[in-house]
């Protein structure tokens, strides 16, 4: 406690400003993989690629809600959800979940034979390791709509090697 | 073996978006787990699950090896009348599960 007061505001803005630095590095080194990737990219699945069949899905309107640091793979919090209105003839009928690297890509599939009151859906899932998850939502009409999130997880869901 | 808990809120009024929530105990085996003796642990899922309310079905859903065990669900409904909300599900072993909780919609 008997250090001179006065040069301590001076020490911590010296901190301050290296944390900020770095920090910039930080952001800067981030920057650089995500832009090689559109936002917008669905993962290269199979049974997406199927069930799409040429079609292509609009993105905006659905969302995937997931921690970007996924502690544990084996269980991890996810909403999808849906923004806009829904006129008559545009109700959410279907969402799918897909991965690329589970062993199984179709997560889950989810049914509306009434319309929604909210159009979300919360579970929680199974990630094998660090990947960019699809959902994919089919309205009545037939449109498609899409969302991706990226996902770390530092622990696997599938420990096996499949 | 089967059980649910399904969480409403406790009353609603007609027309309200009524939050359901149910998480059932199952361990939802993957198909890629080994037991002691490497015998792999087939795989047992949540292939099919129904939930009506009254007697319309508002949700359907296959849930795969890539929900996590003891599946939780949340999802909404609008409220239309009181009644029964009904789940029933059926697994890869084949067995069938249900749970039900009353929906108490007032005026």
């Amino acid at each position: 406690m008997s250090d001179d007061v006065s040069s301590l505001p001076a020490l911590r803005s010296l901190a301050r400003r290296r944390v900020l630095v770095a920090g910039g590095a930080l952001v800067a080194l981030r920057a650089v993989p995500a832009r090689a990737q559109t936002a917008s990219e669905l993962p290269q699945v199979a049974a997406l690629a199927d069930d799409l069949a040429g079609r292509v899905p609009r993105f905006g309107r659905l969302s995937l809600v997931i921690p970007r640091l996924a502690d544990n793979g084996n269980a991890v919090p996810l909403r999808i959800a849906m923004s806009g209105l829904f006129p008559a003839g545009t109700e959410l009928k279907s969402i799918r979940l897909y991965s690329p690297k589970n062993p199984v890509a179709l997560m889950a599939r989810f049914d509306f034979p009434a319309p929604p009151a909210k159009p979300e859906v919360d579970m929680r899932v199974r990630l094998a390791g660090t990947q960019r998850i699809a959902a994919i939502a089919e309205l009545a009409n037939g449109e498609l709509h899409a969302a991706v999130a990226d996902v770390d997880v530092t622990i696997s869901a599938c420990l096996d090697g499949t | 073996m089967a059980f649910a808990r399904i969480q409403l809120p406790p009353s609603v009024k007609r027309g309200d978006a009524v939050e359901v929530r149910i998480s059932i105990r199952h361990p939802m085996e993957t198909g890629f787990r080994v037991d002691d003796d490497g015998r792999t642990i087939a795989r047992n899922t949540l292939k099919s699950l129904t939930c009506r309310y009254g007697d319309r079905e508002v949700l359907r859903a296959s849930l795969g090896s890539g929900i996590a065990a003891n599946p939780y669900l949340r999802f909404h409904i609008t409220a239309v009348a009181s009644g029964d909300l009904v789940f029933e599900w059926v697994d890869d072993a084949g067995e069938h599960g249900d749970a039900r909780a009353a929906l108490v919609v007032a005026g």
